[in-house]
Formats: structure tokens, sequence, C-alpha cells
């Protein structure tokens, strides 16, 4: 698409290296931060500090590949903070009171994220505009359904989330899970191909048969999918709900996804990347400045400065690459 | 019949349409009582849409990806620089305005420069910087409740033959923009980089400096409306500009601006500006919950992009 993609015509040795160092990167940062966090306080490297560290660390990740679908096709969600609140407040309310209702309500969420889906292709809109109404329409909702921060967590989900895997944290066993079914899902599968193709170059999907109402419809599915799991497993962590709870979500999912190598453009995504891009701003945000005594009125900075500094370092990759 | 025609066509009027739906259903629910004033209190809160909501158009026109979601950050620090630089005194108020101003235009060039810099999507950008814009915030105007001096509020808040000082101010400002975009060539060459940046860049249009121009003017307009609201509202806050980032994107849209770049409506702006807040007005007079609002303003928005939308974009 870019001019300069196509100018450059580098050896392909160097390229390789480039790429390699651009697929680690995630990783690295977030090497750096456990490093820089295991400096400051030994302790928290430990079966129990991890487990306290990336303990808010899963709802982000699941709320960051829920993010990661709709970016493979060059959409954005807007909505996904304020709708894993929804979701939360729906888990601490009628999941808990009525299960068979909180389920047909979850499900008829998820038929809504399809249903986006559909009207974003047949009607050509900008998935900014429309996620950014439909945030006010799932804050709306979850203001109805639970005008004071309460409701309480079903018990079963309260003990899934709270379960103590043996010698390694739960935390970071979810988080490999995750990483590892989307990866299969999207990257190894036919059907997953097809779906990134259609971020990539929908002409060509379309030609080749595939149908991209469908492709549009699946990813917004999976979005509105990962966005219920996101939701109940904040709220197995925190057992009960708040319609604000989840508001910082969706700046944070599209912050992991960047960071995880992901690109806004052409269907390049790396879900693995987004895992540990979502793990990375979850423990640079609190923990590490706890440990270096920075005040909290700069954990938001603090995400943008991973992200900045994250992005100026694969800026420096590529263009040594050329 | 043929004007009428041509009048349904253009793509503004039917921003201006809903707006008078809108309010004449608020209306007709009171029985006609506070018809005028609530024009009034309309046209002084549309102003703030309006301020950002052309900056935000000169950045959306530029073509697909350009968009500026600092705004409600960059809006929260300029109000409290403003705030902090007038400190009470009458004097100092077009100092604070310059401060702000300076504020918003510097987070504009920041911007830019982490586009330019790093190669990455103007959302992306805007995002990082409105991150460490907002941590500012706090740590800049933490906990103090900062006041406007007398003058500034009185001023903010006087009205001439029943309208608003600020709406007058909006109005000037909006010719300026139609000006600019229709006639100097600042505004052609953000038209023409959004038709086609190539063919832009073939034709020995500065590009860059254009795109340096458009993130700077839309930072300054987000720093001047966050010292406007500041003195409307009496206060500056950290939150004071977030409703900000879905209204100053909403009404570029709603008003008939192609989100894929290349061609722009001002007075578009204007009518889908009156006709968010008229909307809320009209919620409120039914006395609606605020959940209840919150879930019909969103279902309006989708509503009416669904049924504006429909344009082919190039991505």
């Amino acid at each position: 698409m870019n001019a300069a993609t196509i100018t450059q015509t580098p050896s392909r040795k160097s390229r390789n290296m480039g790429r390699l160092l651009r697929t680690i990167l995630p990783a690295l940062s977030m090497a750096l931060i456990l490093i820089a966090i295991a400096w400051l306080n030994p302790r928290a490297i430990s079966y129990f500090g991890f487990n306290l560290m990336l303990n808010l660390a899963i709802p982000i990740a699941l709320a960051t590949v829920a993010q990661l679908f709709v970016i493979t096709i060059n959409e954005l969600d807007l909505s996904i903070g304020t709708f894993v609140g929804f979701v939360g407040c729906v888990t601490a309310t009628w999941l808990h009171d009525a299960p068979v209702m909180g389920v047909l309500v979850l499900l008829a969420s998820i038929a809504v994220y399809a249903g986006l889906g559909a009207l974003i292709h047949l009607r050509n809109l900008p998935s900014i505009v429309v996620t950014l109404g439909m945030s006010f329409v799932w804050q709306g909702l979850a203001i109805l359904l639970l005008p004071k921060p309460g409701g309480a967590a079903p018990d079963w989900l309260k003990g899934f989330m709270g379960f103590q895997t043996p010698f390694v944290p739960f935390p970071i066993l979810a988080a490999i899970a995750i990483g590892l079914v989307v990866h299969f899902g999207l990257m190894r599968s036919a059907y997953g191909t097809v779906l990134r193709g259609a971020g990539g170059n929908p002409q060509a999907i379309g030609r080749a048969g595939w149908s991209l109402l469908k492709t549009k419809v699946v990813m917004f599915a999976l979005t509105g999918t990962f966005g219920v799991i996101s939701g109940m497993a904040l709220i197995g962590i925190t057992t009960s709900a708040d319609a604000n709870i989840g508001n910082g979500y969706t700046l944070l999912s599209i912050a992991g996804v960047i960071l995880g190598g992901g690109e806004f453009v052409g269907g390049r995504i790396s879900p693995i990347g987004a895992v540990i891009g979502a793990l990375t701003l979850a423990l640079a945000a609190s923990p590490l400045l706890t440990f270096m005594h920075i005040p909290p009125d700069w954990q938001v900075a603090a995400n943008g400065v991973i992200l900045i500094t994250v992005l100026a370092a694969r800026a420096l990759i590529s263009r040594k690459g050329a | 019949m043929q004007l009428f025609r041509n009048l349904l066509a253009t793509p503004w009027i039917w921003s201006f349409i809903g707006a008078l739906v809108v309010w004449l259903a608020a209306i007709t629910f009171t029985g006609g009582h506070g018809a005028g004033g609530m024009i009034t209190a309309a046209l002084s809160l549309a102003v703030f849409t309006v301020i950002v909501g052309l900056g935000q158009m000169f950045v959306i026109t530029l073509g697909p990806g350009n968009v500026d979601l600092s705004l409600p950050a960059n809006i929260g620090l300029a109000s409290a620089v403003a705030m902090k630089t007038m400190n009470g005194d009458d004097n100092m108020i077009v100092a604070g305005l310059v401060a702000a101003l300076a504020c918003g235009a510097v987070i504009g060039l920041v911007n830019y420069a982490l586009i330019r810099v790093l190669r990455i999507p103007p959302i992306i950008a805007t995002l990082s910087s409105s991150f460490i814009i907002l941590s500012t915030d706090i740590h800049y105007g933490r906990g103090l409740q900062i006041k406007p001096p007398q003058g500034f509020a009185d001023f903010a808040n006087v009205q001439i033959l029943g309208f608003p000082i600020l709406a007058l101010f909006g109005v000037a400002l909006a010719m300026v923009a139609w000006v600019a975009l229709q006639r100097m060539v600042y505004g052609r060459s953000v038209l023409a980089i959004g038709q086609n940046l190539r063919a832009a860049k073939l034709a020995g249009i500065p590009v860059e400096r254009v795109r340096l121009l458009t993130y700077t003017l839309s930072g300054a307009l987000g720093g001047i409306n966050g010292a406007l609201l500041a003195g409307y509202f009496r206060g500056a806050s950290v939150d004071i500009g977030n409703e900000y980032l879905l209204s100053s994107i909403a009404v570029v849209v709603i008003g008939g601006t192609s989100v894929a770049g290349g061609k722009a409506n001002v007075p578009g702006i204007w009518g889908a500006s009156l006709f968010l807040v008229l909307l809320l007005t009209m919620l409120n007079t039914f006395g609606v919950s605020a959940g209840l609002r919150l879930l019909l303003t969103g279902l309006i928005i989708v509503g009416v992009i669904t049924a504006a939308g429909g344009h082919k974009t190039g991505r």
C-alpha cells in the first residue's frame, strides 16, 4: 500500500534479521520490565508475587485478543471497554441470580457484535464511529442494570479464577493457553488464513470466492465472545461489579495489540505477541511503578511511554533493515 | 422543486433537519415552554463541539487512519493550564488564553512528530500521547479546584440579543474554517491529500508541512476549547474533555464529511453539533435516567451514522 514498502529492497539476510528482531521485540520488552522488577524487588519474582502482579492481566489479555480480531480486518473497536463493563454487570447480577437468563443475555450480546460486523460491512460504515456509539449503548445498559457498584460473582467463577495451580501461577498458564488457542485458530488454521487475508487483501479474498461479509461477522462475533470471557474473568477476580469497571480496557487493548507487533492495517497481527503486550502493560502500569516509588498519577503515562519506546525501537529496526 | 431537491442533496442539510426534529420533539413535550431558552443553551453548548469538531474535520479529511484521539486529554490539560495562568486575575485572561492555545499547539506538534518519526498510524500516535497528557494533567492540576477569574466566567456566559457570545465566536470560526478549506491553498491541499496522497505528492504539494499544520491546528483548537470550557463551567478538571472524543468524531461524520478523507463539510459541523446537544436536551426534558440517556444517545448516533453512511471508502 504505501510507497516505502514498495521501494525498499533490502538483502534477504538483513531483512530476516529485522524480522526476527521485530518478532522478539514484544518478549524483549516484557523481559526488560521483569528484570527491572526483579532488580527493584527480588521477592516479587515468586509464585505468590506473580499471582499478585498478574492477577488483573488475564481480563486485559482477553480484551486485547478481542481487539486483535477486529484489528486483523482493519477495523477498530472503541467499545470493548464499556462492553467488558456491561458483561461484568450481567455476570454479577443475572448470571448469579438467574443463570439461564444471564447466559441468554450474554449470547445475545455476542449476536449484537456479529450484527455490527454485518452492518459495518454492508453499509460501509467507519467502525470507529459505530463502536464509539455502541460504547454509549453498553455503558447505558450497564448503568441501568447496576446503578450502584455491587452484585456478586457466581461461586463457580470465583473458584475458577482463584484456582491455585501447582508450581506455575495460574495467570501465566492462562495467558499461555489464550495465546496458543488464538495463535492456532488464526495463524495456523485454513479459515484463519482467510480471515487474515480479509484484512490484508480483501479484493483477493473476495475474488477467490470467500464471503467478505462472513469474515466480518465471524471476526466481530469473536471479538464479542472474547469480550464476554474477559468481563466474566474480571468479575471472577474482583467478585463484584461496577458499571465503569472496564472503561480503561478500550485503550489498553489497542495498546496491547500494537505493542505485541500487530499493525493497524493489512491483517498483520501476532496473537502471542498481543498477549505478551497485554502482560507487559499490566506489569508496567502498576507493579513496576510501585517498586520505583513513582506516584500513581503517572500510571497512565507509563503505558504511553512504553508504547512509544517500543514503537521507536520497531521503527529503528525497520529502518536498519531497509 | 429543483431547488428543494438540490437542498436535500447537500450532505449537511440532514444534520440541521435532525436538530430541528429533536428540538420540536422537546418543545412539544414541554408544551412550548422554554423553546427559546433551549436554543440559547444549545447554541452555547454546541460551540464547544464545533471548535474541536472543526479541528477533527481537517485531520479526518487528510485520509484514512487520520484521527486525533488526544483531544479529550488535550482539553483537560489546556483547561488546567489556562486557569492556573489566569490564577483568578482578570488581567491575566489573555495570557491564559494564549497559554492554553500554545499548550494545545505543542500537543499537536508532538502528535505529528510521533507520527512522522515513528512512522506509526495517527490513531496510535495520538493514543500514546493522550496517555502521557492525561498523566501530566492529573499531576499538574491535582486536587485543586481551579476557578476562572470572575471577568472570564462572565464573558463566557455573555449574551448579545439572546445569542451567546461564544456562539458568535463559533460561527466566525466556522466561517474562517470554510474559507480556509475552500479558498485557501492550505485547505485545498488538505482535500487533495485526502483524495489521493500519491497524486498530491506528485503534484508538488508539501504533504508533510500540510499534515504538520493540520495536527497543530487540531491541537490548538483543542487547547482553546479547554480554556473556554473552564470559563463556561467555572472551573478546570481532568475529565472536562471526556465527552469530546465521541462528539468531535461524530459531528464530523454526521455533518457529511467523508471518513475516507478528501471531502469536508463545514456547515454540517454546526448542524451535527446542534443535533447532538439538542438530543441530550430532549432526553433531559423527557426526564430519562442517566443510563437510559446514554443508551438512547448511543443508539441514535449509530442509527444516524447508518442512515447517513454508505460512502465507498478507499480502504
